[in-house]
């Protein structure tokens, strides 16, 4: 399989059918203390929009707590926005009836980032498959077995007759996580969502796991939302990246644009604190803006990232929130620099 | 009084074995490495290699199902595996040699206020009063990048990023020549990481201490890397200038690790290593990686030799 170099992905702007469109999407977690109620909100993901096409792989990142997997999670249906529009294929997941998610929950697979906690211990890697395929009322057992057959060698996990009756414990971490992926391609999804699924592996397997994925996506042409604190792998994975920052989505781009010119003064911040194995790196310090992300229950005021700015403007950016500004086709930044 | 011509640490022939039910774990099998004076090493190797177990086998940090500890350590010319372990503890651990446990940050007092915990070892390695040691702990949280009014808070009120800051003033607090470092930032996120670095870098410069830096991340690796100590199944299988080792690795493991690192600079697709890494408690004979490695060829099936070439040190059959 080759993988695609950042010099032949895809800049301009996206012809494929939407399959997903995220809309104005809030998700906050009630803060409450006994006797006194609703004390609060954490803003975990706060006014977020986006359209994901068919087929399309994109990358999330952002540092932890800034909102990456509230977003997934409520793009998969498990939490339910403050406000908002989920959409796919043209329905309302958001506030969907049972039978919609039903429906829904076959069209995605989810692969999280520890897979030994994903997969129940006492189950075997037969039941472990078996079992959403019997959700989806498929009766006939040959065909299940089929199915299982069919999807464990698609994620290399042969001979198929030595992992069936294996537990999730004899299993390797790399083997565990592609019993993950097997759970989650079954049902033939459309779009599967990876929540940092190498994070937790080591090197040498990771890059294998990576590979495997992206064969698959572009085998299934799935649509595939990546999300990862790692950017240096995110250019072997994606045609789009996002950039989080506390509960905002701060830039849009296509990979290739973002590494080349990337906007916003967070992702400057990313990318020149990620290192490639280089001898001179030791012989230099690394720009890298002072303090933390803020607390998402009382986030600064005006842009959130002010505090960290180096290029702040004063008077504007710690009172206004910059809107989005849309620089170059398909490159979209939240940042008061780029007001045309 | 520091050096033996600018040398601070040679471990040579260095064993440390862990009993089990299924035979012994041979985690340290015959390490061989040494460390100049204000210089750092980075020891890679992929988990399970036996990284830690180096750490606590210099610092003679044994667990209880110690099977077999052998080998000499030199400290400043100075053979410490000849002392006693009253002696040990007295005038190495923390006051020469400390560590940075892996996942220290996690490991830190719950009940005690973080500056107590910093000053601690000065008190009881250096003898200092409460008050000079807690004036050591201001110090040291400057050094380290945590506020001063930090010294009086409870480990759950810091991040994740401060109490990794605050593990590190607490191995420094005695002014060590060497701290060894456990993976100080594998759990933390990539701006955290990179001032942690920063940091590493700045006392690398003011205070002259040496650092070995264990980790399976060999991008980051590079930001405190002068030497590169390459570890494999409880081996060291190649070491080196980091000048040398980052743009040509020698051992064909080196050069698989190294091919499996994706890059954000560079174009190269990355490759994995297929395979496992061998049992410690009944390693192959002859070469450990000979399973895994495409250059195999008959004569690696007996152990190979340490080879020296130009300053570098490679334990493979090509390079005979
Ligand atoms: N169930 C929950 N209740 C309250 N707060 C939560 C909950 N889950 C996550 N949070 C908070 O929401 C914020 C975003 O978390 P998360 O979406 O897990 O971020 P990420 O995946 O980027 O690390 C964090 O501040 C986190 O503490
Ligand atoms: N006290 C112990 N008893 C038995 N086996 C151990 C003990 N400590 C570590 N090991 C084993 O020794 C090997 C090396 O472990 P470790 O030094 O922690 O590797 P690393 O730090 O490179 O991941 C592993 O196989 C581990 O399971
Ligand atoms: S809006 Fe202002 S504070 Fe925010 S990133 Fe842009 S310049 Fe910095
Ligand atoms: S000794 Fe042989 S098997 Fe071992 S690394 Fe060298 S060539 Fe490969
Ligand atoms: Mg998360
Ligand atoms: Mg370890």
């Amino acid at each position: 399989m080759v993988i695609e170099a950042p010099s032949r992905l895809r800049t301009e702007t996206d012809q494929r059918e939407i399959l997903l469109s995220i809309r104005n999407l809030h998700v906050w977690y009630e803060l409450r203390r006994f006797g006194f109620g609703i004390v609060g909100y954490v803003r975990a993901v706060d006014k977020v929009s986006f359209d994901l096409h068919r087929g399309e792989a994109i990358a999330v990142v952002g540092e932890s707590g800034c909102g990456k997997s509230t977003l997934m999670k409520t793009i998969l249906g498990l939490v339910k926005p403050r406000e908002g529009n989920v959409i796919f294929e043209g329905k309302e997941i958001a506030n969907a009836d049972s039978a919609t998610l039903k429906w829904y929950r076959s069209q995605v697979g989810y692969i999280q980032q520890d897979p030994y906690g994903a997969l129940p211990p006492f189950m075997s890697v037969r039941r472990i498959l078996e079992e959403p395929l019997i959700i989806a009322a498929i009766r006939n057992g040959k065909e299940r077995l089929e199915r299982i057959h069919r999807v464990m060698e698609e994620v290399k996990l042969y001979p198929v007759e030595d992992f069936l009756g294996k537990f999730p414990h004899m299993l390797s971490g790399g083997q565990q996580q592609r019993v993950v992926i097997a759970r989650a391609m079954i049902l033939n999804p459309k779009l599967i969502v990876a929540d940092e699924p190498v994070s937790m592996l080591d090197a040498s397997v990771r890059v294998e796991i990576l590979k495997l994925l992206r064969g698959l996506q572009e085998s299934h042409n799935l649509s595939f939302i990546y999300i990862t604190h790692d950017l240096s792998t995110v250019k072997y994975f994606s045609e789009r990246i996002f950039v989080m920052y506390a509960g905002k989505l701060v830039e849009q781009s296509p990979i290739g644009e973002l590494l080349k010119n990337p906007l916003h003064p967070y992702t400057h911040a990313l990318l020149s604190a990620t290192s490639d194995p280089d001898a001179r790196n030791a012989l230099s310090f690394r720009e890298v803006p002072p303090g933390e992300p803020p607390s998402l229950v009382k986030p600064p005021p005006g842009c959130r990232f002010h505090p960290r700015c180096a290029q702040m403007i004063q008077g504007l950016c710690e009172i206004e929130e910059p809107p989005e500004f849309t620089p170059a086709a398909d490159h979209r930044v939240a940042c008061w620099l780029h007001k045309p | 009084m520091r050096s033996e011509n600018g040398r601070l640490l040679r471990v040579e022939n260095l064993v440390m074995y862990f009993a089990t039910l299924r035979g012994p774990v041979q985690a340290v099998d015959g390490v061989d490495f040494e460390l100049g004076v204000n210089r750092a090493v980075v020891i890679l190797g992929e988990s399970g290699c036996g990284k830690s177990s180096l750490a606590k086998a210099i610092l003679r940090l044994l667990p209880r199902n110690i099977a077999k500890y052998s080998g000499r350590v030199y400290l400043h010319g100075r053979d410490v595996m000849q002392l006693s372990d009253e002696e040990f503890r007295q005038s190495i651990r923390w006051v020469e040699m400390s560590l940075v446990p892996q996942a220290a940050m996690n490991a830190l007092n719950p009940v005690l206020r973080v500056g107590d915990q910093v000053a601690e070892p000065a008190i009881i390695h250096m003898g200092m009063s409460k008050a000079e040691a807690l004036e050591a702990a201001r110090t040291m949280f400057q050094r380290v990048g945590v506020a001063e009014d930090f010294l009086n808070r409870y480990p759950f009120e810091l991040s994740g990023g401060m109490r990794q800051r605050v593990a590190l003033a607490m191995a420094l607090v005695t002014m060590p020549s060497l701290v060894i470092l456990d993976e100080p930032t594998s759990a933390l996120d990539l701006l955290t990481q990179a001032n942690i670095f920063n940091t590493l870098k700045r006392i690398k410069k003011e205070l002259g201490t040496s650092f070995i830096l264990i980790t399976h991340d060999i991008a980051t690796s590079s930001e405190l890397a002068d030497d590169v100590a390459v570890m494999y199944a409880g081996q060291i299988v190649e070491t080196g200038e980091a000048k040398d080792f980052f743009p040509d690795p020698l051992h064909p493991y080196s050069k698989m690790l190294m091919a499996s690192v994706p890059r954000l600079r560079a174009d190269q697709d990355p490759q994995f290593i297929t395979g496992q890494p061998p049992s410690l408690i009944s390693p192959p004979s002859g070469c450990r990686f000979a399973e895994r490695c495409p250059a195999r060829f008959e004569k690696c099936a007996e152990e190979p030799p340490v080879i020296e070439r130009d300053g570098r040190k490679v334990r493979c059959w090509l390079y005979a």
